[in-house]
Order: C-alpha cells, then structure tokens, then sequence
C-alpha cells in the first residue's frame, strides 16, 4: 500500500514575536473551517518525505491530533490524507 | 598534523530533489532533461533506477526514452535545486567553517580533530532527515583520497580510505577514478601499463614527469595521497572563471546571415553579465554543434580586456568563419545545431578607463556609452524594452531574451530603435 499523502498548502495565521520567532496559531482550511494550533511540541528544520519538501516543521497538536505543519519557502504546508482510491 | 578531511556528494542530486519532491515517481526511473519543445531535450540527470537501463546523462530524451519506455521525465529547475544546494550547505557550516564546495552537489570539510567516521555518518543522518536528501561520504587525510571515498560506494555510505585501506582498497581500484584523471590522461598511462592508482603511485616521478609533464608528477602525488591543498572556504557562487551564453536552436541554421545574428544574441548577453559583475574578458570562445552532434570549440584572445558586446561579437565572427562552412555543411545535408559564446580570463574591472598612450579608439567609446544606456533602460524596463533591430529580422531565431525573460510587449515598430 503506497503512502497516501500529499502536499496540500494552506492558510495559516501566525504570529511573530519582536524577536522574530514564527509561531502558527491557526490553519485556515479550504472549506472555510479553522482549526486553532492548541500546542507546537517541536520546531525542527526536517524534510516531508511523504508529502515531498522540505523546510521548518511545527509539530503541531491541534484538537488532541498531531500534526505536522511545514514552512517552507514563505508557504505552509501540511501532509494531507489523500482520499483512498474507489477500486 | 594529521587532517580529517570529508568529501560529501549527494547522490544523483537533481533527480533525488525531483523524487523528493514528487513521491510519486519516487520508485519508477526518473530523468531530468531540457525542455524537449526548444529541443533542450538532453538528460541531465537520472536517478538510480534510471541507471540500470544504461541511460547517460547528455543522451537524448527520445534515445534514453527508447531504452527505457517508463522512464519519468521531468524539466529541470535550477532554482529549486540551488536552494536544497543551500540547505545542505548550511548543515556543513554547523560542523567546520571550512567547507569548499565543488559544484552544487560535492563539497570537501575539513573536520581535523574530530572522529571522522563518526561524523560522516552523523551528517547522513541529519541530511536525510533535514533535506530528505542521500549522500555519499569519503574520509581520509587528504582531500584526494576522501573524494575517491565519497564515490566508492554510493547512495548513503560512508567510506574511511585511511591505513589499510589504501594498499588494499586504493591501489586496485582504476586509474580513472583519481581525480583529474580524464580518458585521454588514462589512456596515455595505459600505455605504459599504469592501469590502476597502486601502479601510479609506484610510478617513478621521473618517468611520469617525462610522460605527461608537470601534472604527472603531480598525479604521482595524488594516488599515493600526497596531497597538502587546504580545503578553501568559498561561496556556493563559486568564484567566476568564465561567462557563456549557449543556445540550442529552434531550427538548423544553415545560412553566414542567421548565424551572425544569434552570435549578436549570444555576445550580448555575455557582456551584459560581464558589465554586470563588473568584469572584462581577455579571451573569447566559440562553441558550435553541427547537426551531426559533432562539436567544435575555439578561442581567441584578444588585445585588451573588453565588456563589450560588439568587441565579443566580432571576436566571435572572426571565430565563426573558421568553424562554420555554410555551403559545406548543406553539400553535407547538415546545419548548425547549437552555438555559444564564452568569455574567459576574467579580470576586474577598473574603475576608470585606464589611460594608455594610444588612446582608445573613439567608437570604443561612444560603444560604452550605447551599452551602458542598453544596460539602464532594460534593468528597468526589461529586456522586451530596448531591442537590436537585426534581432527583429528572424524572432524564432533571435527574438528572446536568452538570460530567462519572457517576452510581454508585442513588437511595435515604434520600439524598435537600431542599436547596431
């Protein structure tokens, strides 16, 4: 079974501190639906072997999920769940 | 003291940034190539799939196609690979400040002091992890050995060719691998029976100066790993050696006149960079690819260091004439594929005109003029903005900008203002 990822860019809010620290606060998906980052556990450089790239990753935990959020180039992506292929 | 010296390549670089970048043709054989409408269509790079079906880089995507019917092909981007270049670069410079990189993919750390092994393994780790990226790692004293190292074994390892290693591993491996070692080099040395780098190394210096002059002595050295070079913190804009614009053409050019007018093309832009990184050329080469693919290069230097684009252009006619027979080549049923323009034995410019006791022809002058006015008005208003009229004659063939732009302005005769 091949990993179903992709690399899906979003809308993020983020807030940046005098000292220019990049913190998310929220991702605004493409259905118009917010989802606010509850807690960043981790900020790594790392690549996204699934959804392919790579930049600053935020691990993110938002309503009790973990998810990875990538910053990478000025844009922010996620590793989307590909809808299973209808066989 | 003895050195720790890596040298880390990243394998199959451009091809592993396409498959990282796209996992979906991350198990299928994938080539980079040109762009195959403009007729770029060459592989540059492959990935290790690609490999086993024999496909070479500078081989034809219609060719390479034919070996391997499912072979991926995607258009090359320079950009995107600059930037992982970058990214890996960055990793390096947290480990030594004294990183030589050599191209965009290898580069030489000098981590004296530090356990080798242990480190180029640490940096395989955190390139893969941070850039998603493979590399091969070689580790020796020398910057000769660690680069031979790094290409023993490949993707992801790490090679240690220090001690045993070399009268056992080293020696039997073939002289063409040594760097700097090229076909006419290794030909010549398997002449006299020096077929791997043990026999090199057992060379007398004597003979070896005989054979091949200065740089056999020097070879000499570096199969016994005799080599002292410091690893020279650089740029990845590594220092310029020579500016050159080429072009594969749209179509065979078969007449004097349309080849006239892409060197006029090419001339430009090269001294458009020239004067932009306040440089001048002593040297200019021309390079054309017939039909056939059989290619010929030639150079001419010239009297004085110039930025000029006529001064190159006509440098590069007076070129053209000893390479390009029209009426030969159509006899042959061939025409002109490819031409470039090169300008080399770069110097500084300086500041002022130097004054000499002849004074420098006034067209010379009045020629700065004009192009440093080209300069101005397209740096601002883009290349489409100020164009040669005899660029206009034939716009498949000439009515680009050969540095990326794209055209946005229709051709108007109101903007067409004769340069030449």
């Amino acid at each position: 079974m091949p990993d179903t990822r992709q690399k899906t860019f979003v809308s993020v809010v983020a807030y940046y501190s005098p000292e220019g620290e990049l913190r998310p606060l929220r991702i605004l998906w493409r259905d118009g639906h917010h989802y606010p980052i509850d807690r960043i556990l981790d900020v790594c450089p790392a690549a996204s072997m699934k959804a392919g790239g790579c930049g600053t990753r935020f691990t993110c935990r938002i309503a009790r999920q973990i998810t990875y959020l990538f910053y990478e180039e000025g844009r922010w992506f996620v590793e989307e769940k590909r809808p299973a292929p209808s066989v | 003291m003895t050195r720790t010296i890596l040298h880390a390549d990243l394998n199959c670089f451009y091809a592993s940034v396409e498959c990282l970048l796209d996992p979906t043709i991350r198990d299928r054989p994938v080539a980079g190539c040109g762009s195959v409408e403009s007729r770029h269509g060459i592989v540059l790079t492959k990935n290790y799939l690609a490999k086993p079906y024999g496909i070479k880089t500078g081989m034809a995507v219609w060719e390479a196609k034919r070996l391997c019917p499912d072979l991926v092909t995607v258009e090359a981007r320079h950009g995107v690979y600059l930037r992982y270049a970058r990214r890996v670069r960055e990793i390096y410079s947290r480990y030594t400040d004294r990183v030589e990189p050599f191209g965009l993919d290898e580069a030489w750390l000098d981590v004296s002091g530090e356990d080798g092994k242990k480190l180029a393994d640490e940096l395989r780790q955190v390139i893969l992890r941070e850039c998603g990226l493979t590399v091969s790692v070689g580790v020796s004293d020398n910057k000769v050995y660690a680069k031979l190292g790094s290409d023993y074994k490949k993707p992801d390892a790490t090679t240690v060719f220090l001690g045993d290693a070399i009268p056992s591993v080293v020696y039997p491996l073939p002289v063409s691998e040594l760097l700097f070692v090229g076909r006419a080099t290794s030909e010549r040395l398997h002449r006299y029976r020096i077929d791997t780098i043990g026999d090199l190394a057992r060379a007398d210096p004597a003979f070896l100066k005989a054979v091949l002059g200065k740089n056999g002595v020097m070879l000499g050295k570096y199969a016994r790993g005799e080599d002292e070079s410091p690893v020279r913190p650089a740029e990845l804009s590594e220092e310029v050696k020579s500016i050159g614009h080429s072009t594969t053409l749209p179509r065979d050019v078969k007449t004097m006149d349309e080849a006239h007018a892409v060197l006029t093309l090419l001339a430009e832009a090269v001294a458009g960079r020239l004067r932009e990184h306040r440089l001048e050329c002593r040297t200019v080469s021309l390079y054309l690819r017939q039909s056939d693919l059989k290619t010929f290069e030639r150079q001419i230097t010239l009297p004085s260091p110039t930025d000029l684009t006529l001064v190159i252009r006509d440098a590069a006619e007076r070129l053209l004439y000893t390479l390009f027979d029209p009426q030969a080549l159509a006899a042959a049923g061939l025409g002109v594929r490819s031409l470039g323009v090169r300008a080399s034995m770069l110097s500084q410019k300086e500041e002022e005109i130097q004054l000499t006791f002849d004074p420098l022809p006034q067209v010379d002058e009045r020629a700065r003029r004009t192009e440093r006015v080209l300069d101005d008005v397209r740096r601002r208003f883009g290349y489409f903005s100020l164009r040669r009229a005899s660029m206009l004659t034939d716009p498949a063939l000439t009515d680009y900008d050969i540095r990326g732009g794209v055209p946005t302005l229709p051709t108007a005769v109101n903007e067409v203002m004769r340069l030449d």
